[in-house]
């Protein structure tokens, strides 16, 4: 697509060099002044919305989370009294109430996270390496499998929250009415089972970003490795372990920390599944955080737990890029990774 | 593209073809979950779930129009999607344009900053904002809060950046003689910008509006919290059908179907550039 758009433009360039040494000469001061400032122009509506709405809102939520900031001072924040850290201390607190709720939402939020981004990758990757080869049908699967991806977040959630009901919903009338499974109709949004609903829906909606971004990767795989190994004596399940895995690594790298990022911060699945109060076994950190803002009007507790909660993610951001990146730029000790790696799969 | 033909075992072929087998139902359930019920009458899905509907009604894609004032909060959607996506696209493409060819002071700052809000969760913004809206609205009466154009700057919070983002990876990958040659023809940058760069990223141009289109489209955080009767956009609407004594379901299939045409067709015809954007964007 770029090349053919690109392949009109030689022609206009070669007319126009016509006389480069006499234009170029005297003007060339003002242009470079221009040049430096131009950056900075093009920047300039960028930058002044990225004040507006990232960096204004975040200081001021940093501020917010210092203040007493109640229903009664919703009117006007800037006057509510000073705590220091109180909303901090409110939410390390782990034996009292809200500290302890919170911990459980972190806990939870992370045991969902690292599951449901694992299963995302592990059913991303399996079925883009099987749509590797071609053949027939493999479009119309493709277009299939990004369903998902492009539903409306609340369309496709509700219909699994449809799908979830006690008494008229697809699940119980196959688990128990049709195949047996279970004694009595359960109740998924509701209770214990709701982390399990919870995960369904959040990889039903998240593994086609992982396959297409794999889908891409394993483009960039050259095919001689795969007929270098064919030649070898390589069977397609050693060329998968050998070739393919290994080379997807740094393409796994991003995947894994957006997909992390994305899951750990989701708001929209839990909250049209389960409505402003998420059962205590689904009680994703975000819905706790909007709960304890919105519904019971502590903006300062809120903000206090959304602060620690960005600092909680640039730590394990940060440890992950430093883990990552060390290990390309020491090939030999990538290698060993990639090597122990393969063996473990 | 395809490996060795002699290298496929007949175990490879057979997990493969269960395995997208199995996939594909779990893809397509809750599809066809949304179709049949949206055909069903409304005692069909309030009693047990059946696989094929009593009699098949399109009664339920007549009702919805009148049951909640779906059309308004299609508009509200419209608009409100579509403004965020032009907003963030023509600015990024001013700042991925600076970022991708000139060296200036800041550049990485920029850079950084802009990756890093990418993980920022949206509860993050949302108190502030909220609060910012209601204090300007009492201290000028100009209605931030509840307003479209509020949302709106709401939305360039996660449109702005991923778009900044995707397109320096796109603008990066457009090659640099094009645009050098048309600035020693004697074009201006941002002519330069307009006749060479962007008709050369146009896929990534494009994979990024669907992209923000589609976010905008599905965002339920801050459409909760930041609309009211007059403004309230699809995501909220949609939960309009269930009221005390019933819930619609039939209509909210309806619904969710005639709401999820306009992004998944639109999606599935550019998904093309769509791919190829993010390959540029994320794999690189």
């Amino acid at each position: 697509m770029t090349t053919t758009t690109a392949s009109a433009q030689p022609g206009e360039r070669t007319v126009g060099k016509s006389s480069p040494g006499t234009a170029r000469g005297p003007r060339r001061r003002p242009g470079r002044i221009r040049r430096i400032g131009l950056p900075y122009l093009l920047l300039l509506p960028a930058l002044l919305l990225e004040l507006l709405v990232h960096l204004v809102p975040m200081v001021i939520g940093i501020v917010m989370s210092f203040k007493e900031l109640t229903q009664f001072y919703i009117r006007d924040w800037t006057v509510a009294p000073w705590t220091g850290l109180d909303n901090y201390s409110l939410s390390v607190d782990f034996d009292a109430p809200v500290g302890e709720a919170l911990l459980h939402s972190f806990l939870v939020t992370c045991a969902f996270t690292v599951l449901s981004v694992g299963l995302c990758w592990l059913i991303g990757t399996a079925a883009a390496i099987c749509m590797q080869d071609a053949f027939r049908g493999r479009g119309l699967l493709r277009a299939i499998f990004l369903v998902p991806y492009a539903l409306p977040v609340y369309a496709a959630v509700i219909t699994w929250a449809f799908m979830f009901q006690h008494d008229n919903g697809l699940v119980n009338h196959v688990l128990h009415d049709q195949l047996g499974l279970t004694d009595k109709p359960s109740f998924w949004l509701i209770g214990d089972n709701s982390f399990v609903a919870l995960l369904v829906v959040s990889v039903w909606k998240g593994w086609p970003f992982a396959f297409l971004i794999v889908m891409a990767g394993l483009q960039n795989i050259p095919k001689e490795l795969y007929e270098a190994a064919a030649l070898d004596g390589a069977g397609v399940w050693q060329q998968i372990r050998r070739i393919t895995l290994p080379s997807l690594r740094p393409v796994n790298q991003v995947l894994v920390l957006v997909l992390f990022l994305w899951t750990f911060n989701d708001f929209n699945t839990p909250f049209v599944l389960f409505g402003k109060a998420a059962p205590e076994a689904a009680d994703l950190i975000s819905i706790h955080i909007y709960q304890s803002s919105f519904v019971t009007w502590n903006f300062g507790a809120g903000s206090a737990m959304s602060v620690l909660l960005l600092l909680f993610l640039l730590l394990v951001t940060g440890v992950y890029l430093f883990l990552t990146s060390r290990s390309a730029r020491t090939p030999r000790a990538a290698r060993a990774s990639r090597e122990r790696k393969t063996a473990d799969v | 593209m395809s490996r060795s033909p002699m290298a496929a075992p007949r175990s490879f072929l057979w997990t493969r073809r269960v395995f997208l087998t199995l996939l594909t139902g779990f893809v397509l359930l809750p599809v066809y979950v949304m179709v049949s019920s949206s055909l069903k009458p409304l005692q069909d899905v309030s009693s047990k779930f059946r696989w094929l509907p009593s009699e098949l009604t399109i009664r339920p894609y007549i009702d919805i129009w009148s049951t909640v004032p779906l059309a308004k909060y299609f508009v509200n959607s419209l608009i409100v999607a579509g403004a965020a996506t032009v907003c963030s696209v023509v600015i990024a493409v001013f700042a991925a344009y600076a970022v991708s060819r000139y060296e200036f002071r800041g550049k990485r700052v920029f850079s950084v900053t802009v990756l890093s809000t990418q993980m920022f969760p949206g509860i993050l913004f949302l108190l502030p904002l909220f609060l910012i809206y209601v204090n300007i609205g009492n201290a000028t009466g100009i209605a931030l809060f509840g307003s479209r154009g509020g949302l709106i700057l709401t939305y360039l919070t996660f449109s702005l950046p991923f778009s900044i983002w995707m397109l320096i990876g796109y603008f990066d990958s457009v090659p640099r003689d094009l645009d050098e040659a048309a600035l020693v023809d004697g074009c201006g940058p941002l002519r330069a910008l307009f006749k060479v760069v962007v008709p050369a990223a146009i896929p990534g141009i494009v994979a990024v509006a669907v992209y923000a289109f589609m976010t905008a489209w599905g965002e339920v955080l801050f459409a909760s919290v930041m609309t009211n009767d007059a403004t309230r956009t699809l995501a909220v609407g949609l939960q309009g059908y269930s009221t005390q004594n019933d819930v619609y379901w039939n209509q909210i299939m309806a619904a969710s179907l005639v709401v999820s045409v306009p992004v998944v067709a639109g999606f599935l015809l550019l998904q093309r550039y769509l791919v190829a954007g993010l390959t540029a964007g994320a794999v690189k």
